[in-house]
């Protein structure tokens, strides 16, 4: 197994080698340069130029991408055109604030998503399960952003609840103080999002609860006198939550990536929001960081789900 | 000159481990089997699952491409692409699978499934392409009012014959039957069976009757090959099976089939339980140190075993 | 053969409806049997005859939301249509033990054999934990499974066809049951292993003193293995007897149509026999009459009776409808 997870990993050097490379052309290949928009408009095109070329931007691609490999081995992603800052600071800034969102919402999804999703299932056609069906229902059809604009306006404006933008008050005392800002920008973009993502939880984890009711197996275990909410205990809901664990690899890497709808609505400083502008601004630099960041955090992630499925799951072996 | 003849045929599956994931070893699915099927006749291929006689069938149509060993039809070796081509080999040979809900496809209506091969192959104008899959289901016995259904809205039984009949679109020379009635109930089994034993008659058609069902097989097949760990332990003519089997894994087979005799039960139980137990201690006899079953010896002409010259010649002895 | 009295398990007038869009249905309907110790009794029929239906249906397994069951059914001297679900779950397992058709997909993947051998154990006996081991392994044992020890630690995938289909078995004879209820038990295994399995019941029902209810739609398994048979079509029993009385003296068309359609020694150069038309589906099917006029129509309507009922032949020996009694195939004169 060890050897396999090993292997795994060695194959995702040239995975990353070959990404990094589509997503620098990509980069180069955008419409318009990093200075345009950020110097003095009456700057003349021969300035530009002459920017263009000390920052290398006129040199052939692959000198390019070599400057840029050299660097990346030694921690330097460089500087920001947009910031004026090393593109490590301000990605590191911006995954913290991220993380916090995140982990928030991931545990509020599960949190609620699983006991939800399992009662659906259990109790099929109830009444519950029709309300919880609706619910799925609606949030599959209308749009995130929707509901996250209309959960800004009522309970950040009118009811004026919690913080509508940012990730901390810089008002706020340092130590426990700026813990509990932190913690307050981020209940209600983290909620909003929960409340959205968990819909998949639900349904999957309801039609799987559904289906391992009729399986063979449970009739196995009734016919053996077992009591049927216990069936549900030792069965249904073991067998149904195993494929769950599996997306957990997914989500565990999903938390760094950020959510680029609520991160734009609520303005906080986070990964997605960064992402964006850095495409508005040709922010290249961020940019590259950004999509290898992504692309590394992928493939490590289906890796960890197909170790955790293998952990959990004994008709899977990683051999 | 055979319909087909197999020569040989081997076909492996690699297993792959270690860090560079490498072959490291092989299942041999099929171990090196011959075997000649006649125009006109129905040939069995009996054995149990993991026997390789699933992979055999396959290896025929082309499904599966085999490591070692030659097909040939019309002398050529059909295991070469361009061989297949040339000859119009996919034309001729078709095949039958078990379970026939999951080989038709559900979206598509009866027509254009027994269409399709045509369409692939004979290209008709509109009119003789629909006179033609009227004329199909009229030799399965399937009204007129089933080409615009869909699969799901047939029995097993109705399905197999649809199966059947998209098979025998081409006018096949050879069609393959993979455990045709395995799923299908009694009664519903003896329609498919008279159905495809009736095409026979009428076009002349040959089949590789592949099954576990030795019932059926000596209902249906001419010419029998018993295959066991990816090889043949005994081949012969439906007398030489049923009558003289000489194989110990053939008579545990053939013990093994219930009979609907009431009275002899235990006396059946008997037999059954001495054959068992004779294929239990007398493995070195059949078999290798290996487990591979032994090289074929030719009784007579028209019967094979896989036993030591000696042991054959003993059995002889007994037989007169 | 057995005397009244000594039945342990007799079923009533058995029916079982299925609520299918609004409307109940019957799968089963007024079926009666009895069974008993040391005894086994062999359902027959094709797919769709209600066999499946009537063992679940005694195994009190049915949504019953979803069905609708009428009659009774005795068992050691209490109708267990009149028990609630707790006192079900003291018999099912205990005194009833179920075996199934396909034992990959009636294993739980996830749990290893022992434990889903032992699970039956944890409800119904107060053994220790140490005792509750010690007893699977002598079941593993008995059912003939090599290394016990190694396999009690396996799961399900691990095992061949004809081995889960053993440890099916074991989990069912865990706590002695009276009665067995075999589903189709070796429709999914190779020949030999399915002669291997069916001695293997036999042998334990002689241990056991229990009495099976074999449920299958393969004659030959039937002839191999049953004392009693019941041959069901459409929801009912149309034919009972004994083995040998089936075998061979068969009187009603179904049963009579069924083994003239196995293929048979020498059978090569004959069509085999094929009943005419299909069995109805659940919404189609007559709810009057003989079920089985509308496969044998050249039977004139006088023959039939308007309301079948069984009619005892000869000692033992039952069958439904009048039709049997001047039935001929078309091709007999």
């Amino acid at each position: 197994m060890w050897k396999t997870i090993l292997r795994r990993l060695l194959i995702i050097i040239p995975e990353i080698i070959a990404l990094s490379i589509l997503v620098f052309l990509l980069a180069k290949a955008m419409p318009g340069d990093p200075f345009t928009g950020s110097i003095n408009p009456h700057a003349s095109l021969a300035h530009i130029h002459h920017l263009m070329r000390i920052n290398g931007l006129y040199d052939p691609w692959y000198q390019q991408y070599w400057n840029w490999v050299v660097h990346l081995f030694h921690g330097n992603l460089g500087m920001s055109y947009e910031y004026q800052e090393p593109v490590t600071r301000i990605v590191g800034e911006r995954a913290i604030n991220t993380l916090w969102l995140a982990v928030f919402a991931t545990v509020m999804t599960y949190a609620i998503g699983l006991p939800v999703g399992l009662y659906a299932g259990r109790h099929q056609n109830s009444r519950s399960d029709h309300a919880i069906r609706i619910y799925t229902y609606v949030t599959l059809s209308v749009p995130f952003f929707v509901v996250l604009v209309l959960g800004l306006w009522i309970f950040g404006y009118m009811l004026g609840w919690f913080p509508t933008t940012g990730s901390i008050n810089t008002n706020a005392a340092p130590g426990m103080g700026s813990v509990i800002s932190r913690i307050q920008h981020i209940v209600l973009p983290g909620l909003l999002q929960a409340f959205f993502s968990l819909t998949g939880i639900v349904q999957y984890l309801r039609s799987e609860v559904i289906d391992a009711t009729h399986s063979d197996y449970v009739r196995t275990a009734r016919s053996k006198g077992v009591p049927v909410r216990d069936v549900f205990r030792h069965h249904i809901f073991r067998n149904s939550l195993l494929p769950i664990t599996a997306t957990a690899g997914y989500a565990i890497t999903g938390l760094l990536g950020g959510s680029v709808f609520t991160e734009t609505i609520f303005s906080y400083p986070g990964m997605g929001l960064l992402f964006v502008s850095a495409i508005n601004y040709r922010d290249y630099t961020v940019i590259t960081a950004l999509v290898l960041l992504f692309g590394f955090l992928n493939m490590l992630g289906t890796l960890l789900s197909d170790i955790i499925m293998a952990a959990v799951d004994p008709r899977i072996r990683i051999e | 000159m055979s319909l087909i003849e197999v020569k040989d045929l081997e076909v492996h599956y690699p297993i792959r481990s270690g860090f560079w994931n490498r072959v490291t070893d092989e299942v041999l699915a099929v171990d090196g089997i011959s075997l000649d099927i006649e125009a006109g006749e129905t040939y069995g291929l009996v054995g149990e699952s993991g026997s390789g006689k699933s992979t055999t069938g396959k290896s025929i149509v082309g499904l599966e491409k085999p490591t070692k060993g030659q097909i040939l039809y019309k002398g050529k070796d059909i295991t070469k692409p361009r061989n297949r081509h040339e000859l119009d080999y996919n034309q001729d040979v078709q095949m039958i699978f078990q379970d026939s809900l999951s080989s038709l496809n559900p979206r598509k209506r009866i027509e254009d499934i027994i269409a399709e091969p045509l369409r692939n192959f004979a290209h008709l104008s509109k009119d003789d392409e629909k006179l033609r899959v009227l004329q199909l289901l009229d030799i399965v016995g399937l009204d007129a009012d089933a080409l615009y259904k869909y699969p799901h809205q047939f029995s097993g039984g109705q399905r197999q014959r649809i199966g059947v009949a998209r098979a025998v679109a081409t006018n096949p020379k050879l069609i393959v039957a993979d455990e045709p009635v395995s799923a299908l109930d009694l009664s519903v089994q003896a329609q498919v069976l008279n159905f495809m034993k009736k095409i026979q008659r009428d076009f002349g058609v040959s089949y590789l009757f592949i099954s576990h069902d030795l019932g059926v097989v000596r209902h249906m097949c001419d010419n029998i090959a018993i295959m066991h760990r990816g090889r043949i332990v005994e081949i012969g003519t439906r007398d030489d099976i049923y009558n003289h089997p000489m194989h110990i894994y053939t008579k545990r087979l053939l013990s093994a089939i219930p009979e609907t005799s009431v009275e002899h039960r235990e006396e059946a139980r008997e037999h059954r339980e001495a054959v068992e137990k004779e294929f239990q201690e007398n493995q070195d006899r059949y078999y290798d140190k290996d487990g591979k079953v032994l090289p074929l010896i030719a009784v007579t002409d028209t019967h094979k075993v896989a036993m030591p010259q000696d042991e054959v010649d003993e059995l002889q002895r007994e037989d007169d | 053969m057995a005397d009244e009295e000594n039945h342990f398990l007799k079923i009533e007038d058995v029916s079982t409806a299925f609520k299918i869009q609004g409307k109940y249905y019957p799968a089963v309907s007024d079926v009666s049997l009895d069974i008993h110790n040391d005894e086994i009794v062999a359902i027959v029929g094709e797919s769709g005859c209600g066999k499946s239906t009537l063992a679940t249906t005694i195994m009190g397994l049915h949504d019953p939301a979803e069905t609708k069951i009428g009659g009774k059914i005795e068992f050691e001297g209490q109708d267990l249509l009149t028990l609630n679900e707790d006192q079900m779950n003291k018999i099912r397992g205990a005194k009833i033990g179920m075996i199934f058709q396909d034992p990959l997909s009636a294993l739980n993947p996830l749990k290893r054999i022992g434990d889903q051998i032992q699970e039956g154990l944890d409800y119904h006996t107060k053994m220790t934990e140490a005792e509750k081991k010690a007893r699977v392994l002598e079941l593993v044992n008995q059912v003939g499974i090599p290394h016990p020890e190694r396999v009690i630690r396996q799961f399900p995938h691990e095992l061949s066809g004809g081995m889960r289909q053993r440890v099916v078995i074991a989990i069912a004879i865990a706590c002695k049951p009276d009665l067995m209820i075999a589903d189709e038990p070796t429709t999914a295994l190779d020949v030999t292993i399915q002669a291997q399995i069916l001695d293997l019941l036999k042998d334990i029902q002689k241990e056991n003193h229990a009495g099976i209810i074999l449920i299958t739609h393969d004659l030959g398994v039937v002839a191999e293995t049953a004392d009693e048979v019941a041959v069901m079509y459409a929801g009912q029993v149309v034919e009972k007897g004994s083995a040998k009385q089936i075998f061979d003296n068969p009187l009603h068309p179904y049963t009579r149509s069924l083994l003239r359609s196995m293929p048979q020694k020498d059978s090569e150069n004959d069509d085999l026999y094929v009943i005419e038309g299909s069995v109805p589906s659940l919404q189609k099917m007559p709810q009057d009459g003989c079920k089985f006029a509308p496969r044998i129509p050249w039977v004139p309507a006088s023959e039939h009776e308007a309301h079948p009922t069984m009619h005892e032949v000869e000692p033992g020996h039952r069958v439904r409808c009048t039709c049997y009694k001047n039935f001929k195939f078309q091709d007999e004169a």
